[in-house]
Order: C-alpha cells, then sequence, then structure tokens
C-alpha cells in the first residue's frame, strides 16, 4: 500500500500513484506528530476517538475533544474580531439547520460563562452581553403544510427556552413583513416581486437579500448591535465560487470576512473557520443539538450548480473547501469588514482599547465605494453599468444605474416597459438606497475627523 | 460583454442581425438566431475589437502562431491571416508548432499542422521535446505514468515555444486560449489557492516582461463558437484528445463550466470578469524574477522548472519538482549541481497539469472529455 513516510528514500517507494492523497488536516490539534496511538483521541490521549474532524485519518477525537475544538475556532474568532463586546446585544440567525443550532449553542454558552462570572464578581463593572434570537418564517415562498410551520416554530421555541438561564427573546417573524404593511398586503406583494424575477438564480438571491433585510429590521427595531450568523466555511467556499461566477469578483473580499459593517448593524460570522461537516458530525453526536428541519428544497439554477461542483470537490480532497476560503481570504478586504470603533463613553475605556487593538487595520485609502442597492455589493468605479437601460424610465434612473451588473442581469426585469412595476413592489429600504447611495461612506470619514468638528449640525459633508 | 441583440422575429427564423437570411444557427455567446454570413462576420468582427482595444500588434510585428493542429490554433491562424489582409495589420506570421513526441497522436497533429502551412501560405517552423531535452513525453510517461504526466509536457512546451520563437526572431507569440481556457484557470487557482497566478491568469498578454511576450487573441470567444466557425467554414484541424490526459485535475473544472454554460452562457465572461475585478494588493508577495542558473531561461528559483523536471527524469528521481517542496531551490538544497530528494509536505495537489496558465498552449486537447 501508500507508503507513508514524507521523507521515504527508497528509489522504489513513489509514494504510490494508487494513494489517496493525504487531505491536509485543518485542526491544530491534530498535527501532534504521533500516529503511534491510532485508539486514541488525538487530542487529549484518553479517550476512545468518535469521529474524525476534516483531517481524515489524522484527526480523530473523542466527543469532548471535538466539541471544544470548534468552540475553540469559535471563541478564537468572537475575540480576534471583538465580535461581542459586553455591551452588546446580539441577535443570533437561526434557521434551524446545523450550522445555526452550533452558533446559537455556542453564543448560549459564551454568555452562560459571562454571567457565570459577572454572578461571582464583587465588581459588576462589566455587564453581560444580551442575546435575542430570530427566526424568519418564509412558508409564503414554499408550498408547506401550516401544520408543518407551526410544528417547527413549537420546536424552535422549545430549543430557545432550554437555553436558559440567561433567557433569550425569540422574533418569529414572516419574511412579508420586510414590507412594512404587514398581513396579506405583504404576502401579495412578496409574491408579486418574486414573480417579477424570472431568472432562478436571481429569486433565490434576491430572497437571501430580503432576508437580511428583514433581519437588519428586526435588530434595529429591537435595540440589537451585532447579527450573528452560522454562516460556515463550506457555505463561503459556495459563495467564492458562486460570487465568481456571476461576475461580482470585486465586491466577492466584502462577503467573506468575519464582519461586516456595510449595515446599520454589523454582521458577524464567527463559525467562519468551521466546515459543515464538523458542524453536522457535532449535531450528531450531541443528542441536545436538535436541528429543526425544513425543507427549503435544494438550490437550483446557478447556486445549485456550485453546490454540487463544491461537493465534488471536496470528495476528491477534503480540504478544499478550506483551500478555497484561505485564497479568497488573500484578497482585500474592504474598509467596512471591521467593527465599528465604539464612540460611547458609557463602554468601559479597557473594552474599547482592547476593540481597537483586534480590529482589522483599514486597507489603504478609505475609498468611497458605492454600492448595489439591490445586493448591496461595493461598486467598482469603472463598471459603473451603462446607463442605456434607465432611458426609458425617467422617474428611477438612480436604482437602474446603480445597480450591479449581476443584479442588473438576473434580478432588475430585461422589459423596460415592466421596470415601473417592479420597482413599485420593491421594499422600500432598497430604493432609499438607490437614493443615497454614498451616505454610509461619509460616516467613516467623519468618524476619523469626529474629534475636530465643532459644529454637530452638519447634515452632509 | 452583452451583444445588442435585436428583437428576434418568431416564426419567419430569420438572421437577427441582417433580418434578410434565413438563420442557420443559435449563438453560443449570446443565443441569437443568426445566419452564416452574419456569424463570420460578427466572430470575426469582434476578434478584431479584441486586438484594436488591447493594442495586441502594431505594423511590422513579426507573430508566431502556436500551432497545434487542433482546431483553437487552426481558427487562429485563418482568422489572423484573414484579418491581417481585411485590416491592414501590417503582420508577418509565422506557425510554430511543438513536436512533444506522442505517437499515435503528435505525430498525427502535425500533419494537420504541415497542411495549413500549405493553406494558409505560412512558414511553419517545429521544435521537438527530443532535440530540446532529449526526452519524448512517450519515454517520460513510459517512467512516471500518468498522474503527473501533463506537468512535464506543459512546462517543457512553453520552454520549447519560447525557443522556438526565438528561432524565428519574432516579437510575439500569439496562443489559442480561448474563453472557457481562462475562465477554468480562473476557476483552477481559486481552487488550488494560487493567489499570484489568479491576478496574473486573465491578462491577455503576459510576459512582457520577459524573453518573448504572448498573447491570448481568443480571450473573449467561446470554444463552442470556434469549433462551430471551424465546422462551418469547413477547415482542416485535427480534433483528438491528448492520449495521456485523463486525469487532469482540469477535467472538473472543464466539467462545471460546461455545465454552467447551458445554464447561463455569460457566465463564461463573468468568470473572466471577476478575475480581472479581485482585489489583489499589490504588495502580494509575489515571485522575484531571476535566471536559470543551469540553462538562462528565465526563472524565479535558482533552477527553472524544466530544469528541475530533467534532473528529475535524468536521474530517475520522477517526483523532483512534483507538488509543493520545501526549498527544493534553496541553497542547502543544491549542491555542486546534486540534487537531493525533496520533502514533500503532506495534502499536495499532485494531479495539475498546469504549472503556468500559457502553458496551456494546445487548448484544446489538454483533458478534454
Amino acid at each position: 500500500m501508500a507508503c507513508n513516510s514524507s521523507t521515504c528514500n527508497s528509489s522504489g517507494c513513489y509514494k504510490g500513484y494508487e494513494e489517496e492523497e493525504q487531505p491536509k488536516p485543518n485542526t491544530k490539534a491534530a498535527v501532534n506528530g504521533g500516529n503511534s496511538c491510532q485508539n486514541l483521541c488525538v487530542k487529549c490521549k484518553v479517550n476512545e476517538p468518535v469521529c474524525c474532524g476534516i483531517g481524515g485519518e489524522n484527526s480523530r477525537f473523542c466527543k469532548d475533544c471535538f466539541k471544544n475544538n470548534l468552540y475553540g475556532k469559535f471563541k478564537q474568532a468572537v475575540t480576534y474580531n471583538a465580535m461581542i463586546t459586553p455591551p452588546d446585544k446580539v441577535l443570533v440567525a437561526f434557521s434551524g439547520g446545523p450550522s445555526s443550532r452550533v452558533v446559537l449553542q455556542f453564543v448560549h454558552e459564551m454568555q452562560y460563562k459571562a454571567q457565570k462570572n459577572y454572578d461571582a464578581n464583587k465588581d459588576k463593572s462589566l455587564p453581560v452581553f444580551g442575546v435575542g434570537v430570530a427566526f424568519i418564517d418564509e412558508s409564503s415562498t414554499h408550498s408547506f403544510t401550516s401544520l408543518h410551520i407551526e410544528k417547527a416554530i413549537e420546536d424552535i421555541r422549545l430549543i430557545v427556552s432550554n437555553l436558559a438561564p440567561p433567557s433569550k427573546e425569540l422574533f418569529v417573524v414572516p419574511i412579508e413583513s420586510i414590507f412594512s404593511s404587514d398581513g396579506i398586503d405583504g404576502k401579495e406583494r412578496l409574491k408579486e416581486l418574486l414573480d417579477a424575477v424570472s431568472d432562478v438564480t436571481g429569486k433565490e438571491d434576491l430572497l437571501i437579500r430580503l432576508r437580511i433585510l428583514l433581519l437588519q429590521k428586526i435588530a434595529s427595531e429591537n435595540g440589537y448591535t451585532r447579527i450573528v450568523l452560522g454562516t460556515c466555511t463550506s457555505r463561503i467556499a459556495c459563495h467564492v465560487i458562486s460570487a465568481t461566477v456571476k461576475g461580482q469578483g470585486y465586491s466577492l473580499s466584502a462577503d467573506i470576512q468575519y464582519v461586516d459593517s456595510r449595515w446599520e448593524i454589523p454582521v458577524v460570522l464567527p463559525l467562519r473557520d468551521c466546515p459543515a461537516q464538523e458542524l453536522n458530525t457535532l449535531c450528531s453526536l450531541d443528542g441536545s443539538l436538535k436541528i429543526v428541519e425544513l425543507l427549503n428544497g435544494p438550490c437550483s439554477g446557478i447556486n445549485g450548480l456550485v453546490s454540487s461542483f463544491v461537493k465534488v470537490l471536496q470528495e476528491e480532497n477534503p480540504s478544499r473547501e478550506c483551500t478555497i476560503v484561505r485564497t479568497a481570504g488573500k484578497l482585500t478586504p474592504f474598509h467596512f469588514n471591521r467593527v465599528p470603533e465604539i464612540h460611547d463613553s458609557n463602554v468601559p475605556s479597557a473594552t474599547r482599547r482592547h476593540q481597537k487593538r483586534y480590529t482589522l487595520k483599514p486597507n489603504g485609502s478609505l475609498s468611497s465605494d458605492s454600492f448595489c442597492p439591490i445586493c448591496s455589493s461595493p461598486l467598482k468605479k469603472s463598471n459603473f453599468p451603462s446607463s442605456l437601460r434607465s432611458h426609458g424610465n425617467q422617474q428611477n434612473p438612480d436604482l437602474i444605474a446603480s445597480a450591479c451588473s449581476s443584479c442588473q442581469f438576473q434580478i432588475l426585469p430585461k422589459d423596460p416597459s415592466l421596470m415601473e412595476e417592479f420597482l413599485s413592489v420593491l421594499p422600500q429600504q432598497m430604493i432609499t438606497k438607490a437614493k443615497h447611495g454614498d451616505q454610509g461612506d461619509f460616516s467613516l470619514l467623519r468618524e476619523q475627523i469626529q474629534e475636530f468638528l465643532l459644529s454637530d449640525g452638519e447634515n452632509e459633508i | 460583454m452583452e451583444a445588442d441583440s435585436k428583437p428576434k422575429k418568431s416564426g419567419a427564423r430569420l438572421c437577427c442581425v441582417c433580418n434578410q437570411n434565413r438563420a442557420a444557427l443559435k449563438r453560443p455567446k449570446t443565443l441569437e438566431q443568426i445566419c452564416r454570413e452574419c456569424f463570420y462576420a460578427v466572430f470575426e468582427e469582434e476578434i478584431h475589437q479584441v486586438i484594436l482595444e488591447n493594442q495586441l500588434f502594431k505594423p511590422g510585428d513579426r507573430i508566431a502562431i502556436g500551432a497545434s493542429g487542433g482546431k483553437d490554433s487552426t481558427v487562429l491562424a485563418y482568422v489572423l491571416s484573414e484579418l491581417n489582409r481585411r485590416h491592414n495589420y501590417g503582420l508577418d506570421l509565422f506557425l510554430l508548432s511543438v513536436d512533444e513526441g506522442i505517437t499515435g497522436y503528435r505525430d498525427d497533429s502535425l500533419e494537420t499542422v504541415k497542411r495549413n502551412e500549405l493553406q494558409y501560405g505560412l512558414p511553419l517552423k517545429i521544435v521537438s521535446y527530443k532535440d530540446l531535452y532529449g526526452w519524448t513525453m512517450d519515454e517520460i510517461v513510459k517512467m512516471i505514468g500518468l498522474k503527473n504526466n501533463c506537468t512535464f509536457c506543459g512546462v517543457f512546451r512553453r520552454q520549447a515555444l519560447d525557443r522556438g520563437a526565438a528561432l524565428l526572431k519574432v516579437d510575439k507569440v500569439a496562443t489559442g486560449h480561448n474563453a472557457d481556457d481562462i475562465a477554468e484557470t480562473v476557476l483552477l487557482n481559486i481552487l488550488r489557492g494560487d493567489i499570484a497566478r489568479l491576478s496574473r491568469c486573465t491578462s491577455i498578454i503576459t510576459g512582457e516582461d520577459g524573453p518573448i511576450p504572448r498573447c491570448k487573441p481568443f480571450k473573449c470567444t467561446y470554444e463552442k463558437e470556434i469549433v462551430m466557425y471551424a465546422y462551418f467554414k469547413k477547415l482542416d484541424y485535427f480534433s483528438t484528445e491528448c492520449i495521456y490526459s485523463p486525469n487532469a485535475y482540469r477535467g472538473f473544472a472543464r466539467e462545471f463550466i460546461k455545465d454552467l454554460e447551458r445554464i447561463r452562457p455569460r457566465a463564461i465572461l463573468d468568470i473572466i470578469k471577476s478575475g480581472e475585478d479581485f482585489r489583489i494588493s499589490t504588495t502580494t508577495k509575489m515571485p522575484e524574477q531571476g535566471t536559470c542558473e543551469r540553462c538562462g531561461y528565465i526563472s524565479s528559483q535558482k533552477w527553472c522548472k524544466a530544469c528541475v523536471l530533467l534532473e528529475g527524469l535524468n536521474r530517475g528521481l520522477p517526483k523532483l519538482g512534483i507538488g509543493r517542496t520545501q526549498g527544493l531551490n534553496s541553497d542547502a538544497k543544491i549542491s555542486n549541481g546534486m540534487v537531493i530528494q525533496e520533502e514533500s509536505v503532506q495534502g499536495q495537489l499532485f494531479c495539475t497539469n498546469q504549472v503556468n496558465p500559457e502553458d496551456q498552449f494546445f487548448g484544446f486537447y489538454i483533458c478534454k472529455k
């Protein structure tokens, strides 16, 4: 069989053309030299291993070490990027799947530990951060029976109520609440909007945008300061490929960092270094991590194709996803890919210093990027799409001309005569964004010169 | 690059450009229904525009066209000589062919190139691996098997092209890399983690600071359209896949792109656009350019890749230079011209046929399924 030695010098040993490629172990614990103890957990060397990490044979862990390994990655991501600080109120987006279940669990455990420290501490200077959970009910876009969705919501309520103390507020919000008006009106408008998009991929991507907008809405209306997503390595790898395929190479680096502050409420991704396979394994090992299966159906179109492609690559080499994310990680992030500085004087200065130390340094110049009103991707200056299509539409030339080329192709209607109608069913937030394109960036410039400004009444720079 | 499409006439199926002839085909790039004459015109015109916009050539240039006998290079030779005539580029065109020594494959395709020489009236030069390196691909495969042979071939071919170009005293080499090839390369570089190559692989002109610059006039041309052009024009080309290619990693990317093209044809150009737009820091550590100690060829290491591979072959160490090595080229490893076997690191991507995107000289034949 294949020779496992990396320094074998025998002339007959070509490391086998038949051998499987040795997958690169991506867990630090696994790279500890000796593979001699095959029947013990590689980390604690005490318990029997029950599962393998991505590294295959080299990373056999017992249940506790496996979980601790994942939790360690989570904790490291949170600390290094100052994702969660004491005064924060974090909203965890919960879809029911394994990744969001794990991130909810980990956030809870972190909060629980902080609470115990607080209780044990005489000096109650550092408060414990608050946690809320948001579940977006997309049943109006799918054909679930109401029984099915009600059962799912019940399960979710149970899960969240069991994650106390400290108790967490649960928001169950239908996707149509993205529109200001509720009820049947919202459902109709949503249906109209989705029907107006002919491209399958465009429809899926638009739905993702609506989800994010809704999370932003819930968070800002309820005083939350962070949104936590359970996005894992595997999903990011798929996003890297699909963004490349859709011509969004410029904005790609904005979507895959630990922190995304382009929005009113910064979005953080603490599970960015955790592969889906490991999260799934954790959920199956740990009985308390129940997942709620909401058969949203597989993605079709480009997104589905990319998923299957990445799956095939993973089968060929289990560390492929990590390589993809690492490559994309070398792309230059944007200035908003860090936690905004805290100016609140109520926040202990120790916290502010800590955050300052750990946030990503802004890259070079603060270019004033403008954003696509539909997908919020930063636009490359020279890529401003031609305004040919706006000719027939004088009322809203801003939105069409300022949309990125990908949204222009897959979301906006091809027929100019349908544009008017389309714009009328778009959520208000997107229209407003188009009108106030560049405003967001000035806040960052303002941040820099804040201490020198005398007048507080400046509306525009 | 969205083509302007006039509204299609349903039922009558007239060409959407001239509105006179019956539509004979659907353009793979835009799905427009178009007649043969208009297809030729728009195909040739788009390439002409690419040449102009990117200032690929200047009058008086001597240009070697990398010719394998396959569809890409045959169509390139045909179209270039046609455009040269039509638009007075003022170029001296040559055909440059590389004989890797693959029996039953290369010797057949070389016959096609010899016919092209007569058909297009372009002088032909053939350079062979046997002459340059003392090894044919048949001999190499006999020694190393079918897993990394494409790496050897690609590296050797690149140098062979440059040597041949130097012998012909040309100013530039034009290769038939098409949009599909470049899109595959972008994806491959993402999958392999090669950020340095990722920043270079979408350039239409490469190697400007090297011995001979190369350009890819077919950068925005779809492979399917090249096939269509060759088919309708009844051009003489050789269309079998290389007999040694089935295991190349590029196959994954190729399959994916074929599926993608079916759903959304413009995705191929979108991938290239993404590749051009990637925010890659200019301070990213790029390989420093020097020359090979052994042969003087351009190299970022002490020895150029071809020399490393050759050394491996000559010493019976076929894994030399394959996979990522720790300091193979460092001083400690090479002393007195003796190269010590590399220590290969776990988890390497062994099976790449693309050491360098420019190596994919004969775009059509590598790992076609």
